[in-house]
């Protein structure tokens, strides 16, 4: 054997060795201490706070940050979380929190805390919400959709420090709500200490940009549009965090998410497509969950011919569901019989699934006096949602569903979202798609939005119906706590429903996400962001 | 070669004046505010406003303009991108080492491999060897690349699980951006996972560098091959066999080498062509270079970026023509002498 031929076969097996040396200590891989999430887009900001989009939520919400208090495991009940526990007086109208005092900060390259979670961070956290003159309050926008929508300044009339550990909010009316909203993504604890220290170098802007939570993760490194890089938090009160890094790989194109799945680049990816091949491969798992929203078909209940109640259930009968949740859902979504989704402890199992009949449909128009049928507006959507994906297709199958028992139907889809809204909230239309989602668990969210009276003077969701009897039932069961009572309420309030057919709900959507049969642990909730805490690697 | 060197250079001047006039065009060929497509501004404040007005000479003639804009190319400035509102300079910092580096792997890969090939079909002139080479090449060479990157992506990452089929490297690893070439900046990190890493980016970057050579692979091929022909042809060669070489030490001694000076002049012709394969690859393979960024930024009509991304990319590939023009005269020194520029 000649030097030369020596010495490449020396370098052959140098790089043989090298490449299988790597290979050989398995235990201390990084990548199986790390997980990586492939998201479908980039969060606008990094406090929950600011924003609403579900994909922000996601990103941080459970991930950088506590909340007060919390929903375990898609339970109504609410449990503790940065609160070990609280009191409300008799009256409803001051909730006392009493914090625990295990709870660390965030430590990392840009910020040490000194000091636990206390009353002051609390404090200041909704104080930057409520107080408009607070030096936070204008900060990245001084724009706080959620509390916005749930008023939560005109319900919140103080909140102070009791003592070190102690905070109570005082309320202007009881609202069995009010522990729902604390409970949800978007009331999260900030730190009051690192908001000092923001101030002393006059770079405020930088607590919802680079943040400090009491969460299970902590803020590594953002590129925009390519990954966010998140570490574990070491000293996390709640238990010890099993993996080294989580790691958000922003991929916004669906097939970009599919291909990464199945080449496990990705462990856990968001909105899958092609179920049938993630359900297909054996290493590899599809969950679903449906969400807490509900697209439904609204009537305008103050003009002819949709203010006869018989009118209403007649188009119930002639519309086919099934046949939505194949075109529009893809199968992706669940039947709806009511407002409320299956999941929620507000449901009521013994309304039964509207019945699809041509016969009874045309008895019912008959009965109404329109023999003949007539020819209605109806209005689409010109956005596309999680409950309502693709509108005008929709729109195009329920009239021909309604040709059918002679109901001509134009298809209104045109103007802007909001021209829309505004025209909808005008009475412009006769019938209209449209849809809701819930902000938080409690099934309030689902009435009083879309069927009390106070919504219908509104008008935002097309129907502008009022009925006294329901809104006495839904308010009532807002002044109690205790989930039995509340619970008849609303299985009332939704025979109600059922009976008016003010609306008729159509479908629940779901939500799909795909991993590896590695990834153990709950990451999917009914209602609200993602959340790794539970999450292990095997 | 000083003449020669002289020579160069004036081709280099004229055409970054080309290039630059171009590129300043540019904003004025496309829709919209000039100056603004020349500084990405959008939102500037009348007061800023008036202040790129004064700065890029916007109120003079075309070539006051044209001189300020040179003036901002020689400080490094391109502007900064309408969409992200970053300079595009550091953009292109950012984002030229990563093509770099594929087009230099896949140079490499397709050097390595084509060459040989082309060199044994020229021994095997005529043989059904050389014809089935030269099928095969040409049939490499017809290939659509980016079905050719999908097909990869299908068999390799989805079907076999063997390669990743995305980006550089696992986000898993945590590299500080140094040269901007993965590769080195991996070894001059402390990261303790970096021979990890390593691997991981060898793994990346196997399957888009590949799918870039395939085209110019089959080039070189065939430029081997009529390179060794002409070169066994030539009376040279008939003199050593007469002096009783063998024909293996012939191939080694002087063939080669006579035939893969032809060969290098080419070098910086492909890669121009390579650079075009890389950017549709980059695509494919979501990798971050600034072929990539580019076809985002016609997308996002910024246009900003596209002109300084094209400007940028074009005197990058004109710089490596030059270089290897200079290694092409340094080893034979017959085209110093030439008159007139290949």
């Amino acid at each position: 054997m000649s030097l030369h031929t020596k010495n490449k076969t020396l370098f052959t097996l140098f790089f043989i060795l090298f490449f299988m040396g790597c290979n050989n200590d398995n235990v201390n891989l990084l990548s199986k201490k790390s997980i990586i999430y492939c998201s479908e887009g980039s969060p606008e900001s990094f406090n929950p706070q600011m924003v609403t989009s579900g994909t922000t939520t996601d990103a941080t919400s459970n991930q950088l940050y506590n909340s007060l208090i919390t929903y375990k495991n898609d339970s109504p009940e609410i449990s503790p979380s940065l609160a070990k526990s609280w009191h409300i007086t008799k009256d409803g109208k001051k909730v006392t929190f009493y914090l625990r005092k295990d709870v660390t900060f965030h430590t990392t390259e840009y910020f040490t805390p000194t000091r636990n979670l206390n009353a002051k961070d609390v404090i200041f956290s909704f104080k930057r919400i409520l107080d408009p003159e607070h030096e936070y309050h204008n900060v990245s926008g001084g724009e706080y959709p959620f509390f916005k929508s749930i008023e939560f300044n005109t319900l919140v009339k103080d909140i102070e420090e009791i003592n070190e550990y102690t905070v109570r909010f005082t309320l202007n009316r009881a609202d069995s709500s009010f522990l729902a909203n604390l409970a949800t993504d978007f009331a999260i604890i900030l730190s009051a200490e690192y908001a000092q220290y923001l101030s002393k170098y006059g770079s405020q802007y930088q607590i919802d940009i680079m943040p400090i939570g009491t969460g299970p993760f902590k803020y590594k490194e953002y590129r925009a549009g390519s990954f966010i890089r998140y570490l574990a938090h070491e000293n996390y009160w709640q238990k010890k965090i099993n993996i080294e890094q989580l790691i958000f790989d922003i991929t916004p194109s669906n097939t970009g998410r599919l291909t990464k799945l199945l080449a496990k680049e990705c462990d856990v990816v968001a909105y899958p497509i092609a179920h049938q091949k993630i359900a297909d491969r054996p290493d590899l798992l599809l969950n679903e969950i449906t969400s807490f929203n509900i697209g439904y078909l609204g009537f305008n209940t103050t003009i002819p011919p949709f203010n006869n109640k018989l009118v209403r259930k007649a188009v119930a009968y002639a519309i086919n569901k099934d046949v939505i949740i194949d075109t529009i859902y893809f199968s992706k979504a669940e039947i709806a019989n009511t407002i409320i989704p299956p999941s929620s402890w507000a449901y009521n199992k013994d309304i039964p699934q509207q019945e699809f009949s041509i016969t009874k449909a045309i008895a019912a128009l008959t009965e109404a006096g329109y023999p003949d049928g007539f020819t209605i507006d109806l209005w689409a959507m010109p956005i596309q949602r999680p409950y309502n994906p693709d509108a005008l297709t929709m729109a195009k199958l329920i009239a021909v569903d309604l040709e059918k028992i002679g109901i001509t139907v134009n298809i209104f889809h045109k103007y802007e979202w909001t021209t829309f809204l505004q025209l909808v909230e005008k009475g412009n239309h006769q019938a209209v798609l449209l849809g809701w989602t819930a902000d938080n668990p409690d099934p309030d969210n689902f009435f009083t939005p879309l069927l009390s009276c106070n919504s219908a003077k509104h008008g935002q969701t097309g129907t502008f119906w009022c009925n006294e009897k329901f809104d006495k039932l839904i308010k009532k069961s807002l002044q109690t706590t205790d989930i039995k009572k509340r619970k008849t309420y609303y299985a009332d309030a939704l025979k109600i429903i059922a009976d008016e057919m003010p609306l008729i709900p159509l479908a629940h959507s779901k939500r799909f996400q795909a991993r590896d049969k590695n990834i153990t642990g709950k990451l999917l909730k009914a209602f609200g962001g993602i959340n790794f805490t539970e999450i292990n690697k095997n | 070669m000083l003449i020669f060197t002289l020579r160069r250079l004036n081709l280099f001047i004229f055409t970054f004046i080309v290039l630059t006039a171009l590129s300043f065009s540019l904003s004025y060929l496309f829709p919209g505010d000039t100056l603004i497509n020349l500084t990405g501004q959008v939102n500037a404040s009348p007061k800023q406003r008036l202040f790129l007005i004064e700065e890029y000479q916007y109120n003079s003639n075309v070539f006051k303009q044209y001189w300020a804009y040179l003036g901002h190319l020689a400080d490094g400035d391109l502007g900064i991108s309408i969409s992200s509102h970053t300079p595009i300079s550091y953009e292109i910092m950012n984002l030229l080492p990563a093509t770099i580096e594929l087009s230099v792997v896949a140079l490499f890969i397709a050097m390595i491999i084509g060459i040989p090939i082309g060199f044994i079909a020229a021994i095997n002139h005529e043989k059904l060897t050389d014809k089935a080479i030269l099928s095969i090449s040409m049939l490499g060479y017809s290939i659509p690349i980016f079905w050719l990157g999908l097909l990869a992506i299908l068999v390799f990452s989805i079907q076999l699980g063997w390669l990743p089929s995305a980006g550089r490297i696992s986000l898993v690893y945590e590299i500080e951006h140094i040269t901007g070439i993965q590769f080195i900046d991996i070894l001059i990190s402390d990261n303790p996972y970096k021979w990890q890493a390593f691997q991981d980016a060898t793994l990346h970057i196997i399957m888009p560098a590949c799918v870039v050579a395939i085209a110019p692979m089959t080039i070189f091929i065939r430029l081997a091959r009529t390179s060794m022909i002409e070169v066994l042809d030539s009376s040279y060669i008939t003199a050593a066999k007469t002096k009783g070489l063998t024909f293996w030490q012939i191939i080694y001694r002087h063939a080669i080498r006579n035939s893969l000076v032809n060969v290098i002049r080419h070098v910086g012709l492909q890669f121009a062509n390579l650079v075009t394969l890389a950017m549709v690859t980059e695509v494919i393979f979501s990798w971050p270079g600034i072929g990539r960024w580019l076809i985002e930024s016609i997308f996002q009509r910024d246009y900003t970026a596209i002109q300084g991304g094209l400007l940028a990319l074009s005197s990058f590939i004109f710089i490596v023509h030059m270089l290897t023009d200079f290694i092409y005269a340094a080893l034979n020194p017959l085209a110093r002498d030439r008159k007139h520029g290949a």
